[in-house]
């Protein structure tokens, strides 16, 4: 039976649970004997100019070794000029950081511009001093008006980038079709919020460096070291040749490690500057200002149909919060466009966006970038739209999602959905549910006032997985003469399970035992190009590519074999049971792979591939949450969770459902608890983690995951992605849930995270509005 | 995240201890479980030069049957309480609580005694300890003296110890009061609370209602009247002055307030 499919438990674990990986901090390389200690002086305020830089009684402190400011950044290129048509302020999205007037800086010259900006670095022999000897930096800060609210932004009374002469950054999409709702009996909008959330990987960000005779060396804690080391190379205006970055084992990123980000990037100049080996592991408070933040969405909705259930145009406004510098540019909201109008068929469907700079920390991908965010959105708008029409929210769905014959499915939004079962889906998980049974009970608990009220809620998706497929990834596999198989791969482990599922992929076409199988990642000097890990792209791209090599090898062996056995080739076999060559038939001849590899010649047996996919997948599903609501104090709880994330072929389900356990986890904690919140004057008021709630196992019930495979068509595994479908789907099937709870109180709308504070006041303003009623 | 420097030293005994931080004065602190202190310390919002550590001494750390009351020593972990065959049957208020702080790890490490001292009115046991009317036993240079717990919290993180006081043991009178409950109200199982009730038969004590861990005076004469719970609860609010936070505005902690104490009372019925 092949190892494929099977639940293979992850080889990582015996030593991430044990005595621990090797991450940045513990690296004890010889590169980075008496490495020097990088403390960063962060801006206090959230708006201001830097009218001075005192650094003479931080440079004199005990065990100081520099104190480095942007006077001191005098060595690298100028940035590159904004290249030949790039968009000018205003205009159409670009998936890049915004150069010109935005351009970000790496120290920050005479403005700072979030609480958490880099202003300066102590270079110390110990941590210890340098948190000392940074309270010694003295910096002049002439206060200016924090921009945080987003009206505030859009309105441009302080910019700030005064030369871009506005905080809008991107502006795109037409303007609302007059008559696109015209057709419709009813229609319901909406504004609502999908908050800023800060990802809060368990490893935080960390950057290693040194320099010597002429090759920066760069130990970083990233999911893509080859991408990184172009960062690297154009920063410093070094050959891509002379520099080497590894990643070595990375503690969580979430999309938040995606490249190399402005601090990490000091690091490594601060080793090319002072010569001196430098490493920088950041703080936990560090990281929640410092590490870029995700979500930050206003959206308006707009959904219109007939009163029999059918949605015939809806219309998604965003406005995306970028933070202070707009890194990720019109990306995300871009991806919110794309995916505006999930799995339904909807006649008519427009979407807008605009992406403001606020004095926060800058907004990038965080699990799902910009897809959680317009499923949330549909997801709320056929809720509210079922919720006018007065009909069951699963009927709304099933009459309006995509039917299986109308795949490829061309989008309102601008996709192409490759395959699907979407009703099937749906059906599957209300089965599962008992969802009949969950609607009496909850009609039972409002019969008689049950104080704790049952929330049911639903969210049907599909999501865009490997939405740059052809970028592609790489592989390399090599069998050797002792029989043992090596994979490179340009992908990157984070946490995933990459060493388990490619040397499951190796076994399963070669029939080497996954114990003999060693897979490399993460050292740009083993794998020189590749990709990496992000938008749930490593199996469908890196898996394939794994895959491709080893059938590659395998047709060498089989070559190799013939030579050996003196057959034709195509007389022979491989056995991937025993894992031995013999002529077909005749297992007297067999041959083991030690003994083929062995007679291959000197180039021995290895292939390398470049698989770059035609067109991204599009997983799908259905999620239901149960919730019981306190409606005495607001406390919500989620009770159950019943899901199908279907993202094709599975190759390892025990992979595949920790994929969406965490994903869920993440969903329900944006749906209930997390926000990263700001004062009026941009303090980040949930800058520790007692403020800023990330969900525990105590807050969440055992999941129920159904399994469902719908081969993708354009990868020979048929694999789609699974990384993102949990909070893609979770989020809004437990906001819905929440808003269920208490719809019988006139509620339709709880913008998130449900905290009982909200919860509490969304009930007593209801009572209130219910009371005033009859009271007239 | 990284602390100033400070002395770390260790006391081989209270006595030691005592001279300790009497020696360096008002920069010293004991340092017990941690998890207080500690955390400031990295935020920098407390700076002291020595740190004397009391928290592995056994002298500080007991649960004893006294006949009439029973002792706990101040080092004694939330754990140790959580598990105490002793308390579970005599004094399961305090067990319960104790079992409510924090999460395992904190449990572990973090002590009664530290929870008191620090005084912070978030914390469960402050009110427990009023729930229970216990009597704290404070040690310093000139000797050891006792403080009723409703004269030990002072104001927001200020207690009646003395500068170079040591919080050593706190008794607890027995039989208790027939009828207990407790109630935490939390986002997520690991947090402070954002309201908590203590009961101990008429005895009811609020967590987080106002700057120090306070007695339901109203609710406890309403009850001493002969009031339902219902009725007596309507009154958990009366004379607090709550704080406004991320979790709550002042008239949600007063809401709360009437529903929790309304719970542990209608529990503590049940109970008794």
């Amino acid at each position: 039976m092949s190892i494929l499919g099977t639940r293979v438990v992850r080889t990582e674990d015996p030593l991430l649970l044990t005595v621990g990986g090797t991450y940045v901090d513990d690296l004890r390389v010889p590169e980075l004997a008496g490495a020097a200690r990088v403390t960063f002086v962060r801006s206090p305020v959230a708006h201001a100019l830097i009218t001075g830089i005192d650094v003479a009684a931080a440079r004199e402190a005990p065990g100081v070794v520099a104190v480095l400011t942007v006077a001191d950044i005098d060595d690298l290129p100028p940035p590159p000029p904004a290249p030949e048509g790039e968009p000018p302020p205003g205009s159409e999205a670009a998936p890049l950081p915004m150069g010109g007037p935005w351009a970000e800086p790496l120290l920050a010259v005479d403005r700072v511009r979030f609480v958490g900006e880099p202003v300066a670095m102590v270079l110390t022999d110990d941590t210890y001093a340098g948190e000392d000897a940074a309270e010694l930096v003295s910096v002049d800060y002439e206060p200016l008006p924090a921009v945080v609210d987003l009206d505030a932004a859009v309105g441009g009374e302080t910019l700030l980038f005064p030369a871009a002469g506005t905080n809008v950054a991107v502006t795109a999409g037409g303007p609302a079709d007059g008559s696109a709702f015209d057709g419709c009996d009813v229609v319901v909008e909406r504004t609502i919020v999908n908050q800023r959330l800060a990802p809060v990987s368990m490893e935080g960000r960390a950057t290693a460096a040194s320099w010597a005779d002429g090759k920066l060396t760069v130990w970083v804690s990233t999911q893509n070291a080859q991408i990184s080391r172009f960062i690297f190379a154009g920063a410093f205006g070094l050959d891509p040749a002379a520099i080497r970055v590894v990643a070595p084992d990375v503690g969580g990123a979430f999309g938040a490690k995606i490249g190399a980000d402005r601090d990490a990037i000091l690091v490594a100049w601060a080793a090319k500057h002072t010569g001196r080996a430098v490493r920088w592991v950041e703080t936990r408070s560090e990281n929640l200002v410092g590490m870029t933040h995700g979500r930050a969405q206003r959206q308006h909705i707009k959904i219109g149909g007939t009163r029999d259930g059918r949605i015939l145009a809806y219309r998604n406004e965003v406005i995306q919060d970028t933070g202070a510098y707009p890194r990720m540019s019109g990306f995300l909201p871009f991806l919110t466009g794309l995916m505006a109008s999930g799995p339904y068929d909807i006649g008519h469907v427009e979407t807008a966006n605009r992406v403001v700079v606020t004095n926060t920390t800058p907004i990038s991908a965080y699990r799902g970038a910009g897809r959680p965010e317009a499923t949330a959105a549909v997801e709320r708008a056929v809720d509210l739209f079922a919720a006018e029409i007065g009909m069951d929210p699963a009927e709304v769905r099933r009459i309006n999602l995509v039917p299986p014959d109308k795949f490829p499915y061309s989008s309102g939004g601008g996709a192409v959905y490759d395959s699907g079962e979407y009703v099937k889906a749906l059906d599957q998980v209300l089965t599962a549910a008992g969802y009949e049974e969950l609607r009496a009970e909850q009609a039972r608990r409002r019969e008689r006032g049950d104080p704790l009220q049952l929330g049911i809620g639903l969210a049907s998706y599909v999501e865009i997985t490997a939405a740059d497929a052809a970028g592609g990834e790489t592989a390399k596999v090599m069998v050797h003469d002792d029989g043992t198989a090596t994979v490179y791969t340009g992908s990157s482990a984070h946490g995933q399970g990459h060493h388990t599922a490619w040397a499951m992929l190796v076994q399963g076409e070669l029939g080497i035992p996954m114990e003999r199988v060693t897979v490399l990642h993460g050292d740009t000097d083993l794998v020189p190009l590749g990709t990496g890990t992000y938008a749930s792209r490593s199996l469908q791209l890196g898996g394939t590519a794994v895959h491709l090599a080893a059938v590659d090898v395998k047709e060498q062996a089989r070559a190799v074999a013939a030579d050996l056995l003196e057959a034709s080739a195509p007389d022979l076999e491989l056995d991937t049971e025993r894992g031995v060559w013999q002529v077909r038939g005749d297992p007297a001849s067999s041959r083991t792979w030690a003994e083929v590899a062995a007679h291959a010649g000197p180039d021995g047996l290895a292939a390398d591939a470049n698989f770059t996919d035609g067109q991204p997948t599009f997983p799908f599903g259905t999620h239901l949450a149960v919730v019981e609501l306190d409606t005495e104090t607001g406390k919500v709880a989620l009770i159950r969770h019943v899901t199908v994330d279907d993202a094709g072929t599975v190759l390892n389900p025990l992979l595949a459902e920790g994929q969406r356990h965490g994903g869920i986890a993440q969903g329900a904690a944006q749906a209930l608890l997390e926000e990263m919140v700001y004062d009026a004057d941009g303090n980040p008021v949930t800058g520790t983690l007692v403020d800023y709630a990330i969900v525990t196992a105590a807050e969440l019930p055992s999941f129920e995951l159904l399994s469902s495979e719908t081969p993708a068509t354009s990868n020979p595994l048929g694999a789609k992605g699974i990384g993102e479908a949990g909070t893609i789907g979770a989020t809004p099937a437990v906001q819905n849930a929440v808003v269920d709870a208490v719809s019988h109180l006139g509620i339709r709308h709880l913008d998130m995270p449900a905290t009982p504070a909200r919860v509490w006041a969304a009930i007593n303003e209801a009572t209130a509005r219910t009371a005033t009623r009859e009271g007239q | 995240m990284i602390p100033a420097p400070f002395t770390y030293k260790r006391a081989s005994s209270v006595d030691e201890a005592v001279d300790l931080v009497a020696r360096d004065g008002e920069d010293a602190k004991f340092l017990a479980g941690g998890h207080s202190l500690l955390p400031l310390m990295k935020l920098r919002l407390a700076v002291p030069q020595t740190l004397v550590d009391i928290g592995r001494l056994g002298e500080l750390s007991y649960i004893r049957d006294e006949g009439d009351h029973i002792a706990v020593g101040a080092a004694t972990t939330h754990g140790e309480l959580a598990s105490s065959g002793l308390l579970g049957r005599d004094l399961p208020l305090l067990a319960h609580a104790a079992g409510q702080v924090g999460d395992p790890q904190v449990r572990h490490c973090g002590t009664i005694g530290g929870s008191l001292a620090h005084a912070d009115p978030a914390a469960d046991l402050p009110a427990v300890v009023l729930a229970l009317d216990a009597t704290l036993v404070a040690r310093g240079p000139a000797g050891s003296r006792e403080i009723a717990a409703a004269d030990f919290f002072r104001g927001l993180f200020e207690t009646a110890l003395e500068p170079g006081e040591l919080l050593t043991e706190i008794r607890i009178g027995k039989p208790a009061a027939p009828g207990w409950a407790f109630q935490k109200f939390t986002k997520r199982a690991i947090d402070w609370a954002i309201v908590g009730v203590a009961v101990q038969g008429g005895r009811v004590a609020l967590v987080n209602m106002d700057q120090t861990p306070v007695r339901a005076v109203a609710v406890e004469s309403a009850l001493a009247d002969g009031a339902a719970p219902a009725e007596a609860a309507a009154h958990a609010a009366a004379g607090t002055s709550p704080s406004e936070d991320l979790n709550a505005t002042r008239a949600y902690r007063e809401h709360l307030a009437r529903v929790l104490v309304r719970r542990a009372l209608e529990a503590a019925q049940a109970a008794g």
